[in-house]
C-alpha cells in the first residue's frame, strides 16, 4: 500500500475567483469546429439572433475552457500533493442556468466537493461555478479526477 | 429553429445517430481550441512512455463531439441544460487510420413537469463503448 496520493484536507476547500474570461466570437467558432459542431447557432450571428440569442452560442462543452484555470489552481495547490502525471479524468458534467454567448465575461470559482480514497487511488470531485459579469450563475462545471496511487511493480 | 415536439417523444426512441472520423489533425485542432496541450494527445513517444498504446483522443473531445447529434436534433444547442459523461475507455487515434466515433442518441427519460428529455448516448470506437452514463438533458419548453 503506497502513500495516499492526495491531501484529504483539500475536501471542502474554496479557491479565489479566476481572472475574468472574455468569450470571443472567433474562439467559440474555433471551439465549435474542433468538436464538429455544425449547428448554425454555434457559428452564425444572424442564425443565433433569429433564435433569440444576443450572439453565437458556445457548444455544450465550451465551459471547460474557462474551468481549466480552476483545475490549474487545484493541481498547483502547494499542500495538495497532486502529481499531475497520475491524474486521469474520470467524469465530467456541465449544468447550465443559461447558455454561454459571445461577449460574456465569465469568472470561475472552484470548490472541492469531496476527496475520497478507494483502493489506493484518490477521487477528487472539483466543482467550478461559472458566473457572468453581473455575478449571475451561468454554468457549473464539475470534474471527477482520479489520482492513481503508488502501485506495486511501479517502475517510476 | 423548431424544437422537437416534446409530446411526441417516447422513452426508447432513437432521436439521432451519427459517425465522426477523428484524425490526428482533429486532436491538434482540439488541443489548440481547448488549451489542453497534454502531449499524450499528439506524441506517440510520450504516450508510450507512460504505458499507453499510443496517442489518445482527449476525453473532452470525445465528450464534445458526442453531444453534437443532440445539438442538431434539438434545433438550438442552447436547449441543452445539462450534460454529463464518465470516461470509461480511452480512444486510441492511429496516425494513419485515425478513429471513428459512432454515436446513438436515445430518449432515456421524460420529465413531464419540466418538459426536459433525458437523451442517453451510446458512444463507441472500434465497436467498444468509450463513455459511460452519457446523458444530455434537453429542455423542450
Amino acid at each position: 500500500m503506497g502513500r495516499v496520493p492526495v491531501n484529504p484536507e483539500l475536501q471542502g476547500r474554496e479557491f479565489p475567483p479566476t481572472a475574468p474570461y472574455l468569450v470571443g466570437r472567433e474562439k467559440i467558432r474555433e471551439f465549435a469546429r474542433a468538436v464538429f459542431a455544425r449547428n448554425p447557432i454555434n457559428l452564425d450571428v444572424d442564425a443565433a439572433r433569429a433564435a433569440g440569442h444576443a450572439d453565437i452560442v458556445a457548444p455544450a462543452t465550451f465551459p471547460v475552457v474557462v474551468q481549466e484555470a480552476t483545475l490549474a489552481q487545484l493541481l498547483n495547490e502547494p499542500d495538495g500533493g497532486i502529481d499531475f502525471g497520475r491524474v486521469v479524468h474520470g467524469a465530467q458534467q456541465f449544468s447550465y442556468t443559461r447558455p454561454i454567448v459571445a461577449g460574456d465575461e465569465l469568472t470561475a470559482r472552484l470548490h472541492v466537493r469531496s476527496v475520497k480514497t478507494l483502493a489506493g487511488n484518490a477521487m477528487i470531485t472539483a466543482e467550478s461555478q461559472i458566473t457572468d459579469a453581473a455575478g449571475e450563475h451561468v454554468v457549473t462545471a464539475t470534474s471527477t479526477l482520479v489520482v492513481r496511487g503508488d502501485d506495486e511493480g511501479d517502475s517510476e | 429553429m423548431t424544437a422537437p415536439a416534446y409530446d411526441d417523444l417516447a422513452v426508447g426512441d432513437v432521436v439521432a445517430e451519427a459517425a465522426y472520423p477523428i484524425s490526428r489533425d482533429s486532436l491538434v485542432r482540439y488541443a489548440g481550441a481547448s488549451g489542453d496541450f497534454n502531449p499524450i494527445h499528439y506524441r506517440d513517444d510520450v504516450a508510450t512512455s507512460v504505458g499507453l498504446p499510443g496517442v489518445l483522443a482527449h476525453g473532452m473531445l470525445t465528450m464534445g463531439v458526442a453531444v453534437q447529434p443532440v445539438a442538431d436534433w434539438a434545433g438550438d444547442p442552447a436547449r441543452i441544460v445539462d450534460y454529463q459523461v464518465r470516461f470509461t475507455r480511452p480512444v486510441p487515434v492511429d496516425a494513419t487510420d485515425g478513429a471513428e466515433l459512432v454515436i446513438v442518441a436515445k430518449v432515456g427519460q421524460l420529465d413531464d413537469g419540466a418538459r426536459v428529455a433525458r437523451i442517453d448516448l451510446t458512444v463507441s470506437a472500434d465497436d467498444l463503448t468509450v463513455l459511460g452514463k452519457a446523458q444530455v438533458r434537453v429542455h423542450l419548453g
